[in-house]
């Protein structure tokens, strides 16, 4: 770079001064003659230019010192720029100097210095070379090639890597599609109101409201009947929430819902159901039968009421009705009447309340939506399922015949001549009566009236426990009347039925013949639950009583035939619909006993303890299934599949009235007819 | 009748002073005109009682200024219940405003003032 600096300087001289030129080369010639070193050169001859100052020596002589800066003297001396932000003109003392009249990168290179192995990069070669010790058995003619290849390396790397050799790559990715999204929300609602506000408007509104008030005021009470008004529409209100469950669509979807739900919570208990059999009763010999428990039929709103009726529907098999109430005279309360389908053990199809307990219930066997209800207050009721109300569609009202006790029972009868509906009732206040449904109204008419004096003839086959009451009766015409606890018809005869009393005796009457009793049937000490016709055999009926007994009786003889103890109080019997020896009882210790008199005349084939602390109230087969409906006294109604043994039947059901006739007649000590 | 049940407890002591000046009521009967009385209302229960009784201390804060109570009132419900409330107080005026449902209120107050708020964005 010096080389660069003087030749950059060298035009510089001669322009400083022509003088101080020639004074060197003055200065020069005494040096060359003292050394005689330039003898071998031609001598210097001074070309004068012409036009030059002839001088005197003493002006040759003469000094001039001229000293030399490094100031460009070009350069302008007094710049002044604006400045901005002191917004004025300012002399800025900066001058540049340097003026650059020629420039140039040499390149030559210096002998020693190699350029190419400027960088420092680790050299494959000499990493070798240090491995060669510790591979000692390389032969020596691979050593020489690595040598070579290591030179080769070498030349192919090149003196210089051009800097000029590359290529520019580029690639672009893909740009993201744009979307546009935007979305408008609705303005508020909005409403124009207009009106003039002005003096006059303003007193009239005023006294407008004065007036009011003092209206209000005279109407009494103002303020509080208002808050009374607002009480009765506020519960109104409130009950609009509820409308879209009465949504007929919606509800009919819920049930399914509910009984999907239902279907797969109790799916053993079904496929019991459906398919299980005690595979014990098969065993040969084996005349005993067993009860499965199925579903249960609680409903929480009834838990601390009493079954007290139990009715399957005529048509659906799955369907029952169930009447809770209470036996307890102190524990009275309202009743309710809940309808259960076996598809459904949770929760009840519907549900009825009563103002008094229910005591009985029958379903109309032709027209299946129809329950004739009897209530513990004496009266009788009629609910339609078909109807979209909560309340009866024909209810007794209080002077229009009502019974005076609790109606025990309740059973439809045939359509009369004019096609009307009606129904029996029996009440402890010892009437018989008959409900036709009108139009409009439930007429009565009182079939029977139980008296006891009528009751008991004056013979000396009277239990000793009727005496006392039946010589009151002349004394206090009060207990005149027998206490009727139930009543069953004859399945053949229309005008003909039994009724069972309070006080044990069982009495056969007809329709026709208004106060007198056909038959008196004495056995009983204590109050008759239940009298069953058999299904098959017409003139035979069973009675279950609190005296733990159920006895068999035809209905020609004075005497049962067939007396069966249960050490406990018998709340119901039923017959089973498929077989005229076999019947169920339900009893207060809240076991079930199965009788088939076919298997056994003297023990049940099936004695089974269905509820524990609990009684059972009543019972009741299904009419097309082996199933088996018991409740007890907690509410609760627990289905039963009855085994094989349980429901055998004749191969021909012609043979069904033969077959307990016979029995019978060897229980009479007679021989059997064939 | 709903207007009846905000003024009620207001009016309760004004109705045993009516009730004696009923025969001096020609005479002075403004004087038992100074309580609100809301002739159209569309908000909701509690939205109105606050807004009934921001009207009234207003007005009563700035008597004569009415300028000062609208603004009063427009600046206490806007704090109370989003921007864009718009207030009117005045002796006499005609108007016709579009506003937000649920959001209006049109009373009169003190006798001779017709106040109405609303909101409109």
């Amino acid at each position: 770079m010096k080389s660069v600096r003087r030749a950059k300087l060298a035009p510089e001289t001669p322009l400083v001064g022509r003088t101080a030129s020639t004074h060197s080369l003055r200065s020069n010639g005494p040096e060359g003659d003292a050394n005689g070193a330039d003898d071998w050169l031609p001598p210097k001859v001074l070309l004068k230019p012409p036009g030059q100052l002839q001088l005197t020596d003493t002006e040759l002589n003469e000094e001039f010192t001229r000293i030399l800066n490094a100031n460009n003297p070009n350069a302008p001396q007094n710049i002044a720029r604006f400045n901005h932000r002191e917004k004025a003109f300012k002399a800025s003392p900066n001058v540049d100097h340097l003026v650059v009249h020629f420039e140039f990168d040499g390149y030559l290179n210096y002998r020693n210095v190699d350029e190419s192995s400027a960088p420092p990069e680790p050299k494959p070669e000499e990493a070798v070379g240090q491995e060669q010790p510790t591979t000692e058995t390389a032969t020596e003619p691979l050593q020489s090639a690595d040598g070579e290849k290591a030179e080769d390396e070498k030349k192919s790397k090149g003196p210089l890597r051009n800097q000029f050799n590359f290529s520019e790559r580029a690639s672009q990715t893909i740009n993201n599609p744009y979307r546009e999204r935007s979305t408008n929300t609705e303005p508020p609602p909005q409403r124009i109101f207009s009106d003039t506000v002005n003096q006059w408007s303003i007193y009239d509104a005023y006294l407008e409201d004065l007036q009011q008030k003092e209206k209000a005021k005279a109407k009494g009470g103002g303020a509080k009947g208002q808050k009374d008004e607002d009480k009765h529409i506020l519960p109104a209100e409130a009950h609009t929430e509820d409308v879209y469950y009465k949504n007929a669509d919606l509800r009919k979807s819920l049930t399914i819902v509910e009984r999907m739900a239902n279907q797969n919570t109790f799916d053993d208990i079904a496929q019991d159901y459906k398919y299980w059999e005690d595979a014990s009763d098969e065993l040969a010999g084996s005349k005993t039968g067993t009860l499965l428990p199925l579903w249960r039929f609680v409903c929480e709103k009834e838990k601390r009421k009493q079954v007290t009726a139990l009715c399957w529907n005529s048509r659906f098999s799955d369907f029952f009705v169930v009447g809770y109430g209470s036996y307890e005279f102190s524990k009275q309360g309202p009743g309710m009447i809940g309808g259960f389908t076996l598809k459904n053990p949770s929760y009840p199809e519907f549900l009825y309340v009563t103002d008094t307990g229910v005591m009985s219930l029958d379903f109309h066997p032709q027209h299946p939506s129809m329950i004739a209800v009897g209530l513990y207050d004496g009266s009788v009721a009629v609910y339609s399922l078909q109807e979209k109300g909560n309340g009866p569609i024909f209810k007794s009202s209080p002077k229009g015949g009502k019974h005076t006790d609790p109606v025990w029972q309740v059973c439809w009868q045939k359509d009369d001549l004019d096609g009307n509906a009606n129904f029996f009732s029996i009440s402890t206040d010892g009437r018989v009566t008959q409900w036709t449904l009108l139009k409009t109204e439930l007429a009565h008419t009182d079939v029977i009236k139980l008296h006891l004096e009528l009751s008991s003839p004056p013979t000396a086959t009277q239990q000793p426990t009727t005496d006392p009451l039946h010589t009151e009766t002349t004394d206090d015409p009060l207990f005149n009347l027998a206490g009727g606890s139930s009543f069953d018809f004859h399945k053949k005869l229309d005008h003909l039925f039994v009724v069972g009393t309070e006080e044990g005796r069982i009495f056969k009457c007809s329709k026709e013949y208004n106060n007198q009793y056909l038959l008196s049937f004495e056995g009983h000490q204590m109050s008759v639950y239940t009298v069953r016709y058999n299904h098959f055999h017409h003139n035979i009926f069973l009675s279950a009583s609190a005296d733990w007994t159920v006895k068999l009786w035809d209905h020609d003889e004075e005497k049962p035939i067939m007396s069966f103890d249960l050490n406990s109080s018998v709340g119901d019997v039923a017959w089973a619909p498929y077989s005229s020896t076999v019947f169920a009882a339900a009893t207060t210790d809240g076991k079930v006993f199965v009788f088939d008199l076919n298997e056994n005349k003297y023990e049940p084939i099936c004695e089974q303890q269905v509820v524990k602390k609990a009684k059972l109230t009543h019972i009741a087969f299904n009419p097309f299934e082996p199933v088996l409906l018991v409740g007890d006294d907690r509410g609760a109604v627990i289905s039963l599949k009855l085994s094989p043994n349980l429901r055998k039947r004749s191969k021909d059901p012609e043979d069904e009235p033969t077959k307990l006739k016979n029995i019978l007649l060897v229980a009479m000590g007679k021989p059997p007819a064939d | 009748m709903t207007d009846l049940g905000s003024t009620a407890n207001l009016a309760a002591p004004d109705k045993s002073a009516g009730a004696s000046a009923d025969k001096g009521e020609d005479k002075d009967p403004k004087k038992n005109f100074n309580y609100p009385l809301v002739r159209v209302c569309d908000m909701a229960e509690e939205l109105r009682v606050e807004a009934v009784d921001m009207v009234v201390t207003a007005v009563e804060k700035h008597p004569g200024n009415f300028e000062a109570a609208a603004q009063n009132i427009k600046e206490l419900m806007d704090k109370r219940c989003g921007n864009s409330w718009h207030a009117v107080v005045g002796e006499g005026y005609g108007f016709e405003v579009t506003h937000e449902m649920r959001n209006l209120l049109y009373m009169y107050f003190g006798g001779n003032l017709g106040v109405l708020v609303w909101k409109a964005s």
